[in-house]
């Protein structure tokens, strides 16, 4: 057991090894969402909300799910690219624990979303966003941790499925479409009746809608009951796709020897 | 002497396909001899290398590597061995140096003791001036011996070795060659699958002739030898690799190694 922990830092400490050897691609990913902030924010917000601060209290704490979000492209691009290059195959021609592994990749890359939501977070200060309380603050981080965990697992999923890193490319047009499908830039009462509904159920709005409640930030007032119980609802969406993908991603890891 | 691998039946049928890829393939190697595994693309050299070093599970048959069953002992298997792929695995980012220190913790070195063996190893494989760059700028060879050097960390008993060679110029090859040798003479077994009959004719003690999965023809490369009639005497003009390794021989091409 502490031989599996050891061999999960070690592994961990690869990706850190990276971000050393690599700073541009791990500084350009760490300030990707502040970029996105700035963009929707200094860009759009005056059009979607009248003026800019007003916009920015409502696009913090969507940038910040949406944060989340692109932590997913990061976890099945490693997971690929360590399959292409044959790691994969090296790592488990070893004899370190099976979990060491998947555990090792869960430690890098909650370190690297918590980097992002604390970058993010500071970008959001810097342009007037204030959360009501640090403990809601705290809460709400947990709320999107919890949310980033469930992701891990669904990219180690489709990481170990996935043919090639092009793969990867896919998912990273499809976070578009995805973000934009949500509460996170604007009102779902502003789209046409169906898509809001989409919007409103869309997982990404309940951990942003989640992280408005959380800390005291105005949100889009919502009639629907997803949009009322946000932090239950991401809760829950969290745990189910975390219940469903971690065996399905270790089932995924067993069945390479196949 | 001491048998290091012995496989009886190994078999691998892949789901949705109708032919085995190996089908009941017998092997035996002693330590301190060289096995090749010869045979055209697609005979079932790489499959039966990756059922021996537990990378894939063989659908029949049993072996067993340093003296652990491939089937019910995997983790000892992955203890005792060491394993060289087709294509160089390793961290193209981080350098050779934090390579070697990577795979030496995981193989459960502590720190300092990896940091030492990684020094040995780089030493030994001439790559001390490149132990810092990363492995993604290295040459074919280096990339090669690296790779090796990885494979050696845990002082494996049986060292597996899929096409070490394809890619390499004749320099190049000829220095991973006495790598392998170095090795040998030390006790370690070797298993090497490779498509150039040259360099079974180099390094192998025993070869094994593998057509569709099955085992065509097996021996020590002294009786294969005799098989292949007797020893004709012919004066052959020098070749162009005679010609290339004076131009480039060991002491011109350091830096191709």
């Amino acid at each position: 057991m502490t031989r599996a922990i050891t061999q999960s830092i070690v592994l961990a400490g690869r990706t850190f090894g990276h971000w050393r050897a690599q700073p541009v691609p791990f500084l350009v990913n760490l300030l990707f969402p502040t970029l996105v902030l700035l963009m929707m924010g200094g860009l759009l917000g005056g059009a979607i909300a009248g003026d800019l601060p007003t916009y920015f209290w409502y696009a913090v704490p969507g940038v910040l799910a949406v944060a989340m979000l692109f932590g997913l492209e990061g976890t099945m691009l490693a997971i690929t690219t360590d399959a292409k290059n044959a790691i994969t195959d090296r790592l488990r021609s070893l004899p370190i624990s099976g979990a060491a592994v998947p555990a090792g990749r869960c430690l890098a890359d909650m370190a690297a979303s918590l980097l992002a939501l604390a970058t993010t977070c500071t970008a959001g200060l810097l342009m007037g966003w204030r959360p009501g309380s640090w403990t809601g603050l705290v809460e709400a981080a947990l709320v999107l941790l919890a949310f980033r965990f469930a992701l891990l697992w669904l990219g180690l999923f489709a990481g170990l499925r996935a043919t090639s890193p092009e793969v990867v490319v896919a998912v990273q047009i499809l976070v578009w479409p995805i973000s934009m499908l949500s509460s996170v830039f604007v009102d779902p009462a502003t789209m046409p009746r169906w898509l809001g509904a989409v919007a409103e159920w869309n997982p990404l709005s309940a951990a942003a809608n989640a992280v408005r409640e959380l800390t005291g930030s105005p949100t889009f007032t919502s009639t629907t009951w997803a949009g009322q119980h946000a932090v239950m609802l991401s809760l829950v969406t969290s745990g189910v796709v975390t219940a469903v993908f971690a065996p399905l991603a270790v089932r995924a890891y067993r069945n390479l020897d196949a | 002497m001491t048998v290091v691998l012995e496989a009886e039946g190994l078999t691998k049928r892949f789901p949705g396909r109708q032919a085995a890829a190996v089908d009941g393939v017998d092997l035996r190697l002693e330590e301190g001899r060289v096995l090749a595994l010869l045979g055209a693309n697609g005979a079932g050299k790489t499959t039966t290398l990756r059922m021996l070093t537990t990378l894939t599970r063989p659908t029949g048959g049993s072996a067993r590597v340093a003296g652990a069953d491939i089937r019910t002992s995997g983790s000892a298997v992955r203890r005792r061995i060491g394993v060289v792929g087709q294509y160089a695995a390793l961290d193209e980012v981080l350098s050779g140096r934090a390579n070697l220190v990577l795979f030496g913790r995981l193989l459960g070195l502590a720190p300092a003791a990896a940091r030492q063996r990684a020094a040995e190893l780089l030493v030994q494989f001439d790559l001390v001036e490149a132990a810092g760059r990363p492995v993604g700028q290295y040459s074919g060879g280096m990339r090669r011996r690296i790779d090796l050097a990885v494979a050696l960390i845990n002082r494996p008993r049986v060292l597996f070795v899929d096409e070490p060679t394809t890619g390499l110029d004749p320099v190049a090859r000829r220095s991973l060659w006495d790598a392998v040798r170095e090795l040998v003479d030390k006790g370690t077994a070797v298993v090497l699958t490779t498509q150039y009959l040259e360099e079974a004719d180099a390094l192998a003690d025993d070869v094994v002739f593998l057509r569709d999965g099955s085992v065509a023809l097996a021996g020590s490369i002294d009786e294969l030898r005799l098989l292949a009639g007797p020893p004709r005497i012919e004066t052959r003009p020098p070749s162009l690799e005679d010609l290339y390794l004076t131009l480039y021989g060991p002491t011109t091409a350091e830096e191709n190694r």
